[in-house]
């Protein structure tokens, strides 16, 4: 099994990156005698390495040891039922692999063989079901990309810039390829017709562990693009996704995406679950609460450079990374402000992205060395724009907890290092 | 909504007509297994099973199941939730957000402690126990008096003080119609200033400290140990660590385990009783240790058959391992911790 060094603290990190920065107009140029590593012959050059049989299945190389996700022990009261974030600082494309792709448990991650594993659906269904494992390999299955977003990312952000790293403001998230069987698949093997008009009926999902996190969907979107799934990224979900099988319901909020679900139960209202109830409601400035908001509001933010990813060379071609991504449907553009919102820049989209999935944006750009107030700012294809955070907080005030899209501002200066900031 | 349903119903008969009846895979589900896995409540009181139990009785097995987390009062200890008091905070800076001042229904209450409570526990409680949990937590947030007893018959008559708190998402009204719009490309404002700065409250963690254990870690751990774990069975200590998966939500052990709601456990075997600094023992445990009472086998093996019988008033919130084989096989995985 590959070593990993322990992760460099934060503060040594980005001393080292500074001094790169000094460094690097070294080590681009080739003194008198010529870069070393190329006049001289390498180890690497001479021996032998790793045989096939070294690594049956790969981890990174050690030299990658520091991006990993991350939690925020002041968050919660035990990790148990917790969070960790995502190292999107350090990613790029838009699939998420998924050993670092961050998690959320209510009572742990449990180990549920495939050969225990049960799904049953019953209530207002025809015939109540139990299928196996084996029995889901044989529907059709569908293979789609798309984001999970924690309900609560960049939730400690409401009343100011409070946690220096794009991997804490906004790594409660990660983006898939799942393959699963439509919900409306199964529902419809168990047969709808005694839930009468499906305009007004729900289907309650609950998890196998010991949280039995529980959420109520209305039929329309069970009915709609709900995946039953059993991969991601072509290999079994981890055990801390969900193994062997959890809900995937794209573009809403993760709290929804049930893991190691068990029941779907076919229902005449909501249940009102703890989880939809005294959590994942947002509260207003005037103490009134809304309940039921499911959908991720359109998003972005700026990867690189950011206070984990500080620019590391001299000024002259800078690459600004990022990802957006909409629960409505497809990301239309980005653009991006290096002066906290004065001016604007549209940035071009790594490629088309899918409806409810992560998008990269880049602006390709010079920089002259000065110190920038980084933005990005994303609108979809129903024509939203992603809001400031004081048009959010006019609407909400700061105790909503939830759903906080706002637009990040990321400090530059002109040694590199960067910070998370408010702006006026 | 109904269109679209139509829709999509003729769209299903049209693209697989094979189907039609559907693929007649998995089977029925017996009652009996619907009964055991289907027992949400719904907000009117559907699903609640019979039975009933009151706040005084409530109080006490408040004490020995929920109190290490939730506090003697549902004060919340640490981080842990909060059940009680925060009435007309909602709108000020920091909400207290608790069953009281918040949560709408009380079907969700018997809902999520019935399924889902005590943590590391759960599905242990008999449905008695849960409406005396309940009517505590409504006693609690001065709901109700003390011989207040809840029952499947008047559960329904009880009202919650925010039920009417809660409106339905209605950001297309209140945002997306001001959120649609051309956006601003330049001179969208005079001029910017930085107005806070996360490095002035300082509370990102150090990202060295928070990494999860390395395999380099592991390896470095092990030798240490060894002298310890040759007396142990390899095979006895490796169950004993899936047993002790039912302890994990309350104590930590190994290196690096602090205090969580209850004491961080290396070397608990053969120290005496209550002997972890910084860890705030109930009085039952202080007393043993006053009378020198030591963590032998014996008195491993007869706590954890029966913790409250064991040390009567104990905040340990577990109810005791059934097979003395995992009892066996956890104090053999304890042993393989030193200090």
């Amino acid at each position: 099994m590959a070593k990993l060094p322990k992760a460099p603290s934060r503060r040594g990190f980005l001393k080292a990156s500074a001094a790169t920065v000094a460094g690097t107009v070294v080590a681009g140029q080739a003194s008198a005698a010529g870069d070393p590593l190329i006049t001289e012959v390498q180890d690497w050059a001479s021996a032998t390495g790793d045989g096939v049989d070294a690594t049956p299945y790969g981890m990174p190389i050690e030299f990658e040891g520091d991006v990993i996700r991350r939690n925020v022990p002041w968050l919660t009261a035990d990790p148990i039922s917790s969070i960790n974030f995502t190292p999107i600082h350090a990613l790029e494309g838009t699939i998420t692999p998924q050993g670092c792709a961050f998690e959320r448990h209510h009572s742990g991650a449990i180990e549920l063989r495939k050969e225990d594993y049960r799904l049953m659906i019953n209530g207002l269904v025809d015939t109540p079901l139990v299928f196996t494992y084996a029995d889901l390999e044989r529907f059709p299955r569908e293979n789609h990309v798309y984001f999970c977003e924690c309900a609560a990312n960049t939730g400690m952000e409401w009343a100011g810039a409070q946690l220096n790293g794009v991997q804490f403001t906004h790594g409660m998230i990660h983006n898939m390829e799942y393959t699963g069987v439509p919900l409306r698949t199964l529902l419809e093997e168990a047969g709808l017709g005694a839930a009468g008009d499906l305009k007004d009926k729900w289907v309650y999902v609950e998890g196998a562990d010991a949280s039995s996190n529980g959420r109520s969907i209305p039929m329309e979107k069970a009915l709609d693009d709900v995946l039953v799934a059993f991969k991601a990224n072509g290999e079994a979900l981890r055990m801390e996704h969900g193994y062997p099988v959890r809900l995937v319901v794209p573009g809403w909020e993760g709290n929804m995406w049930v893991k190691w679900i068990r029941r779907i139960e076919v229902a005449d209202m909501a249940v009102e679950s703890r989880e939809e109830t005294s959590k994942y409601t947002d509260v207003l400035a005037d103490g009134t609460a809304r309940k039921w908001t499911w959908v991720m509001d359109a998003k972005s933010v700026i990867t690189s450079p950011s206070p984990q990813s500080p620019i590391s060379h001299a000024p002259g071609p800078l690459v600004i990374s990022g990802l957006a991504w909409s629960g409505h449907g497809q990301i239309t553009r980005v653009d991006v402000s290096k002066d906290g919102g004065i001016t604007w820049e549209t940035a071009r989209l790594g490629k088309q992205g899918d409806a409810k999935a992560l998008t990269r944006f880049y602006l390709d750009t010079q920089w002259d060395g000065s110190e920038m107030l980084l933005q990005a700012r994303a609108m979809d294809e129903t024509g939203y724009v992603q809001p400031t955070k004081a048009a959010l907080r006019e609407v909400r005030g700061e105790n909503s907890v939830y759903h906080n899209n706002c637009i990040q501002t990321w400090h530059v200066k002109a040694n590199g290092e960067a910070e998370n900031v408010e702006v006026s | 909504m109904l269109k679209f349903l139509k829709l999509t119903a003729a769209t299903v008969l049209l693209a697989s007509p094979v189907f039609a009846d559907g693929f007649g895979l998995g089977r029925p589900a017996l009652p009996e297994e619907i009964a055991a896995w289907d027992v949400d409540v719904m907000p009117d009181g559907r699903g609640l099973p019979e039975g009933g139990g009151n706040a005084l009785d409530g109080e006490e097995i408040f004490a020995e199941v929920c109190a290490s987390c939730h506090g003697d009062f549902a004060e919340g200890v640490d981080n842990w939730p909060v059940l009680a008091g925060g009435f007309d905070t909602l709108a000020d800076k920091d909400p207290v957000k608790t069953v009281g001042s918040y949560w709408p229904h009380l079907s969700t209450v018997w809902d999520y402690v019935h399924r889902s409570m005590p943590f590391g526990s759960a599905q242990t409680l008999s449905d008695d126990e849960v409406y005396a949990i309940v009517a505590y937590i409504l006693y609690s947030n001065d709901m109700v008096d003390e011989e207040f007893e809840l029952t499947h018959e008047n559960f329904n008559d009880f009202a919650m003080y925010n039920t009417e708190g809660f409106i339905v998402d209605d950001r297309g009204a209140a945002e997306y119609s001001k959120w649609r719009a051309a956006p601003c490309m330049s001179n969208c404002k005079d001029s910017v200033e930085i107005t806070m700065r996360a490095s002035v409250i300082d509370v990102t963690p150090d990202e060295g400290g928070d990494a999860e254990m390395t395999s380099e870690d592991h390896a470095a751990v092990e030798p240490e140990e060894a002298a310890v774990v040759a007396t142990l069975d390899p095979e006895l200590v490796k169950s004993g660590e899936a047993v002790f998966k039912k302890c994990k939500a309350c104590h930590q052990v190994g290196e690096g385990a602090k205090n969580r709601s209850g004491p961080q456990l290396n070397g608990v075997v053969g120290r005496s009783f209550a002997a972890v600094d910084g860890f705030k023992y109930s009085k039952v445990f202080q007393d043993a240790a006053a009378e020198g009472r030591i963590w032998d086998d014996a008195a491993m093996t007869e706590f954890l058959t029966k913790p409250r019988a064991y040390l009567k008033g104990t905040k340990m919130g577990f109810a005791g391992l059934k097979k003395p084989d995992d009892i066996t096989a956890v104090i053999a995985y304890l042993k393989s911790f030193g200090e």
